[in-house]
């Protein structure tokens, strides 16, 4: 160690002592060879799970929504379930990449490319949901506002279930934008290193004819940076307005004004250990550890533990409220539906409670956080516990309204259900599988970007910055920006 | 569309780069591009641009779907067809203000999109003469534009001055094409490259 102050906090952004080549051989060495038999068991997998999920839908089409085990007064059941929770995993990517973009976090360049491939698939899953659930299916284009031959009749543009069709598609198109905008560069030194023509042709084609000039590095910062401020207010708002579904409503248990925050912390929570769920699993199978390093793992974790902790807040606002309020609606669906551990679905507000908002407080804990199995283990409970925490807040505020002569019996899935559920996971892992073997899974160029900035390549610079007065530092530097 | 004569200089490190540029600017040659794998700062000052418009026509654009909402929905909803839902207002504003910052988002980042594509002449099929494989792995690729004057001898020379590893002189076609690659641009691994 030659430097005098080393930042015992900050850790290099990569590891180990790199060049640029380097970097861009590590990164794009598991595209460039033949997937491996475990890629292959994954995609088969994968493939299968979506081939059963489309099956459910042949039968939902065709026979209609009774397929489902939906009833009178729970007429959102799995599938809003599902939908809310797919939604909520894709909030992380835009997270890492605009948010982090914008506060100046240089460790989102390790992880922000696959998570926003992971966003742009999870939204894709999530919108099955809702048009599934039109049951008339072809008709689905009724939700466009144009002028047609039916009136015209337009959509009713108060109608927060508009609102969520406006949010979720535009939702989908930005972050698309933003992913393939953020890959030109990187298609462009992949097909500059191409060894067979087809790859040249395709990824020629699909790198736009990307050369690296400055002027266009120029506008691509630009573009980004702007992105990043409008995917910013975009990402809050579009949980808000999946909250906004339920929080508009006049049913006990959704009507409140808690649900926007609420929602939007649970989503980055979701997605977050989605993301390490995925990225723990590619860092070790194609080798990059350097780059999506432990320092990484504990950062999310640190996200993890403090979304966690807000959406426990908000748990245990929602439960004061309901006794608070004295509104005995709101009272017997927080105390008697959800926190009474023998009501009907107790079990699923107490699973909820154990794996969103106890369990991840072991992330306090340093170590635990930088332990990979925890860590992997934790990702996929707050996923269970948060794909819970929308179906408690879906059919325990459902299955018993006003009347007690209408309440519901007991609901449980059919198998159709179910099958769509996994087909999405189907759809979700067929495009990762193809993401993770045909582009690079970690943002290349941003990755050189800040090698030079952290690290073992900064450090003989640091040696020389060291070494000079502190008077000519000032100097030089104050004006820099 | 042309062909024209491009003196090309390499270089493998961002604190030699900036120096030679400014050497190759003050001598009076006209440097093309530099082209680097990744972007750059201030890279652009040092060669002289101005600083990029996009981000006003993003908010144009985004301005452009704020009135495009507005104006939509409240024609749609005061105008063609009013519907009376429980009494409430037809010019119901604040109920709009979602759709309204959606659509503002979306119009704004399409089309900044698009216009950055067309402002850097990237669409699928592109095709542009590449000075250097390297240029999106790890070299900085200097090019300068040779005109009737120069002496393509000298400004080798000088480059490799100023710390260039690799030069040479490359007659290409300056704007894109559809189509295929030259016959020169031959494939990753048919190519030494040096490390």
């Amino acid at each position: 160690m030659h430097i005098k102050y080393e930042s015992q906090l900050r850790e290099p952004l990569v590891y180990g002592e790199k060049n640029f080549h380097q970097v861009t051989e590590d990164i794009l060495r598991p595209i460039e060879v033949k997937p491996s038999r475990l890629w292959y068991i994954g995609f088969f997998i994968a493939v299968a799970l979506l081939l059963f999920g489309v099956f459910s839908l042949y039968r939902e089409v065709t026979y209609g929504i009774g397929q489902w085990n939906l009833n009178k007064t729970i007429g959102w059941g799995w599938d809003i379930t599902n939908f809310v929770w797919w939604v909520g995993i894709g909030h992380a990517g835009t997270l890492i990449s605009a948010v982090l973009l914008l506060f100046r976090q240089g460790w989102r360049t390790g992880v922000n490319r696959a998570a926003e491939a992971m966003t742009i698939f999870a939204v894709m899953c999530a919108g099955q949901f809702p048009i599934f659930h039109m049951g008339r299916v072809w008709l689905a284009f009724f939700i466009m506002p144009y002028p047609n031959s039916r009136g015209p009749l337009w959509v009713n543009f108060n109608s927060p279930l508009l609102w969520d069709v406006f949010a979720i598609s535009t939702y989908f198109t930005v972050s698309l934008l933003f992913w393939y905008s953020g890959l030109l560069p990187d298609l462009a030194t992949v097909r500059d290193r191409a060894f067979t023509k087809l790859r040249q042709k395709l990824y020629g084609i699909a790198s736009f004819g990307w050369t690296g000039s400055t002027k266009h590095w120029q506008r691509h910062e630009s573009l980004s940076l702007v992105l990043a401020g409008l995917s910013t207010p975009l990402v809050l708002s579009v949980h808000t307005i999946v909250s906004f579904d339920f929080a508009t409503s006049v049913i006990p248990g959704w009507h409140t004004t808690i649900f926007p925050p609420y929602f939007v912390a649970g989503a980055i929570f979701s997605g977050f250990a989605m993301v390490q769920s995925l990225l723990i699993v590619v860092r070790k199978v194609f080798g990059l550890t350097d780059y999506i390093t432990i320092g990484h793992i504990d950062l999310m974790n640190k996200v993890i533990v403090l979304t966690g902790s807000i959406v426990g807040i908000a748990y245990l606002t929602e439960l004061f409220m309901g006794w608070y309020s004295q509104n005995k609606y709101e009272g017997y669906t927080f105390w008697y539906s959800r926190a009474y551990l023998f009501s009907p679905y107790g079990w699923s507000y107490w699973g909820m409670m154990a794996c969103n908002v106890l369990s991840p407080q072991i992330f306090w804990s340093r170590k635990m956080r930088r332990n990979v199995f925890v860590t992997f283990f934790m990702s996929i409970i707050v996923n269970i516990g948060m794909w819970f925490e929308r179906f408690v807040i879906i059919v325990t505020s459902l299955y018993r309204d006003y009347l007690p002569s209408s309440w519901s019996v007991y609901y449980s899935p059919s198998i159709y259900e179910v099958g769509f559920y996994l087909g999405t996971f189907g759809l979700f892992f067929t495009c990762f599988f193809l993401f993770a073997k045909y582009f690079p899974v970690i943002a290349v160029a941003e990755i050189k970007y800040v090698l030079k900035r952290s690290g073992e390549s900064f450090k003989p610079e640091f040696e020389k910055l060291e070494a000079e007065p502190l008077d000519k530092f000032v100097h030089d530097n104050a004006h820099a920006h | 569309m042309a062909q024209k004569k491009f003196v090309v200089g390499c270089f493998d490190e961002e604190k030699v780069l900036f120096p030679a540029v400014k050497q190759v600017r003050t001598a009076g040659y006209k440097i093309k591009d530099v082209y680097t794998p990744f972007a750059v700062h201030g890279l652009d000052h040092a060669l002289g641009m101005r600083e990029t418009s996009l981000h006003t026509a993003g908010f144009i654009y985004g301005i452009t779907g704020t009135a495009t909402a507005v104006s939509a929905i409240s024609w749609i909803f005061t105008k063609d067809w009013p519907l009376n839902i429980g009494g409430k207002p037809h010019f119901a504003l604040p109920a709009w203000i979602p759709i309204i910052f959606e659509l503002t988002v979306l119009f704004a980042a399409v089309g900044m999109v698009m216009t950055f594509c067309w402002l850097c002449q990237l669409a699928p099929g592109v095709k542009k003469h590449h000075f250097h494989k390297r240029a999106t792995d790890d070299l900085f690729v200097m090019v300068i534009e040779c005109t009737d004057k120069t002496n393509t001898d000298d400004l080798l020379a000088f480059l490799k001055s100023n710390g260039a590893i690799e030069t040479d002189v490359q007659v290409a076609e300056e704007e894109w094409w559809f189509g295929t690659y030259d016959k020169e641009d031959d494939l990753y691994n048919t190519k030494q490259v040096a490390l």
